[in-house]
């Protein structure tokens, strides 16, 4: 293999590590900084968040997940990943090379492990895609109401990016996935009680609304921390049902150059 | 005050900081890093109109302050609401003894609150007291994730933290401003979760627990518990300058807060200085909810009103002028 061909490998393994938070690749969101292959197959990979101060335990995370995939292509031998810029950079970079683990690498702050707070999240995301899938369909068929969608199945959505994007949220927190299985269900699948269809609707749109808008905001301030990442990133996918009006461009301050003495 | 369209708005911002994060007085790397992100939020949703200049924007000083706040920003009563950030400020990131000075020089215009950190145990409790005294406290600003030895953060349902909060009621401080930070143990949680705040206003029903900026990145957990807990409030710091950047996401929060919540329970605030409060009120009074947003009821002068000031000023007793209020619906 060549170093171009390592590094598109490098690069298509990292699409499968997630911000478990924000539901996207971290290399759609511009997270990766670099991928460099030396000629005898060395791979360094430097990760940037959008601040000094994003969690450590999410930035641990998808450190360590992209190491683990890095780790498992059949070609790599040294696998080395720092996160850049981090207030635990030191802690995180040491705990990664060490193959520390959670515990191992946050000592007495870590209990348990990270698998709880995986699990908050992929449940998140099923509520936003649940949302996404079902106000789609409300919009498309007026006399559709909100009561009715405790009838609606997986068979029912038409086949659009939404339906397909549910689809993938519910197997990865193992609920069913046939078009005969309901779509507005809780977290262990179960359909809720008619009377609070309203209600769990509008929570879900809650959970949607917060996603998204973490997101949106966090890719604006990577591009603020690190100009050169708007190039990186790619847009969202889940903006199909919401798409925000842009602000037209030069409005937003994503592209000026950081002034004098500001950037370490 | 602000009037627009024959319309008097009386204004209380009710989350403002005057801070110094010079280098002189950063402690370490993580003092940089901290107004670095800050400034990262001021350029990121900031007109371009409306950006500081780097240099000013690590100190600013009491005459900025005033200036912007009241002289420029129809601010008519602003709130302090000062994060000590210990671990990364030699003297503090919030400047205790200027923004006191400040709030005795005026005030008809400005309200200090204070901080504790309930890991100090007994001897925090005893300075709580003095501090009540001190600055005739009516509410404290906490940052649950406070850097402090090896701790990280704290909850608002440990049992120290109860303490305090005991103390507080005792001493009169009932409105607690809340603000979520990234750090909490064990890191095994989610540190934005709230879910401490609502056992701590159930414990608590007669204080006021206002989350600031609205539960975010946390909106929907936010929600959730204020829509359950009465005496649990939404604080628009940081929610407001998604006004020009991302007007349709600002309708969404906006829109869920007024349905969640209820329209007395949102204060506005501009978070001086990560944004001036001027264009932020001349944008919000301007705002409506985008027509295709059907999901959302349009919002009205009467809510403006209440969010922009009325609200802050019921809480903390802020007298509001003849003619500035809203006319409340008659006692059937």
């Amino acid at each position: 293999m060549s170093g171009g061909t390592w590094e598109r490998s490098a690069r298509a393994a990292l699409d499968t590590v997630f911000d478990p938070e924000l539901d996207e690749p971290i290399t759609d969101l511009g997270f990766v900084r670099s991928v460099t292959v030396t000629p005898d197959g060395a791979l360094t990979v430097r990760l940037r968040l959008p601040t000094s101060f994003c969690s450590p335990n999410f930035a641990y995370l998808m450190a360590s997940d992209a190491k683990d995939a890095l780790t498992a292509l059949p070609w790599t031998r040294d696998v080395v990943v720092l996160l850049d810029d981090h207030h635990d950079s030191d802690l995180i970079n040491r705990g990664l090379a060490a193959d520390a683990g959670y515990r191992g690498t946050f000592g007495a702050e870590a209990e348990k492990d990270l698998e709880a707070l995986r699990l908050t999240f992929r449940r998140k995301a099923h509520s936003a895609a649940m949302e996404r899938a079902l106000t789609l369909l409300l919009r498309a068929d007026p006399d559709l109401t909100e009561e009715d969608l405790h009838g609606v199945v997986l068979g029912d959505l038409p086949d659009a990016a939404a339906s397909g994007a549910l689809l993938r949220r519910r197997a990865a927190l193992g609920l069913g996935v046939a078009p005969s299985d309901p779509v507005l269900v809780d977290e262990e699948g179960r359909r809720y009680p008619p009377g609070e269809i309203p209600l769990r609707l509008r929570f879900a749109r809650a959970v949607r609304v917060s996603i998204d808008g973490n997101a949106h905001f966090c890719r604006g301030l990577l591009r603020t921390r690190y100009p050169q990442s708007a190039a990186d990133q790619s847009p969202r996918a889940e903006d199909f049902a919401t798409a925000e009006q842009p602000v037209p461009a030069g409005e937003l301050l994503h592209l000026t150059a950081p002034p004098k003495g500001y950037v370490s | 005050m602000y009037s627009k369209d024959g319309e008097n708005y009386f204004i209380v911002d009710a989350h403002v900081a005057l801070w110094d994060a010079r280098p002189e007085n950063q402690l370490n790397i993580h003092g940089k890093q901290f107004i670095d992100c800050f400034y990262d939020y001021h350029r990121n949703l900031s007109p371009e109109s409306e950006l500081w200049p780097y240099e000013e924007y690590l100190y600013y000083g009491g005459e900025r302050l005033m200036r912007d706040l009241f002289a420029e920003g129809y601010v008519d009563h602003a709130i302090f609401q000062p994060a000590r950030l210990g671990a990364f400020y030699r003297n503090g990131f919030g400047q205790t003894e200027e923004a006191f000075a400040l709030t005795r020089q005026h005030p008809d215009k400005l309200t200090y609150n204070h901080s504790w950190d309930p890991r100090y145990q007994q001897k925090g409790l005893e300075r709580l007291r003095r501090d009540a005294e001190r600055f005739q406290l009516k509410g404290v600003k906490l940052y649950t994730a406070e850097w402090k030895g090896d701790s990280r953060g704290y909850k608002l349902d440990d049992p120290w933290t109860y303490r305090y909060l005991e103390a507080c009621q005792e001493l009169g401080i009932n409105n607690i401003h809340i603000h979520k930070g990234p750090t909490i143990r064990p890191l095994d949680r989610d540190a934005f979760d709230v879910a401490d705040v609502d056992k701590a206003a159930t414990q608590f029903p007669e204080m006021n627990f206002v989350v600031e900026h609205c539960g975010l990145p946390r909106l929907e957990d936010f929600c959730w518990v204020a829509t359950q807990e009465p005496n649990v409030h939404a604080g628009l710091a940081v929610a407001m300058p998604f006004i020009h950047s991302r007007p349709r996401y600002f309708a969404q929060i906006i829109g869920e807060l007024l349905y969640w919540l209820d329209e007395d329970r949102i204060q506005f605030s501009s978070d001086y200085a990560l944004w001036t409060p001027r264009w932020l009120i001349e944008r919000f009074v301007d705002f409506q909810i985008p027509e295709d947003m059907t999901e959302y009821a349009p919002i009205t002068v009467a809510q403006k009103k209440k969010i922009l000031g009325l609200n802050a000023a019921a809480m903390y007793d802020i007298e509001v002028p003849a003619g500035l209020g809203v006319a409340e619906p008659a006692v059937v």
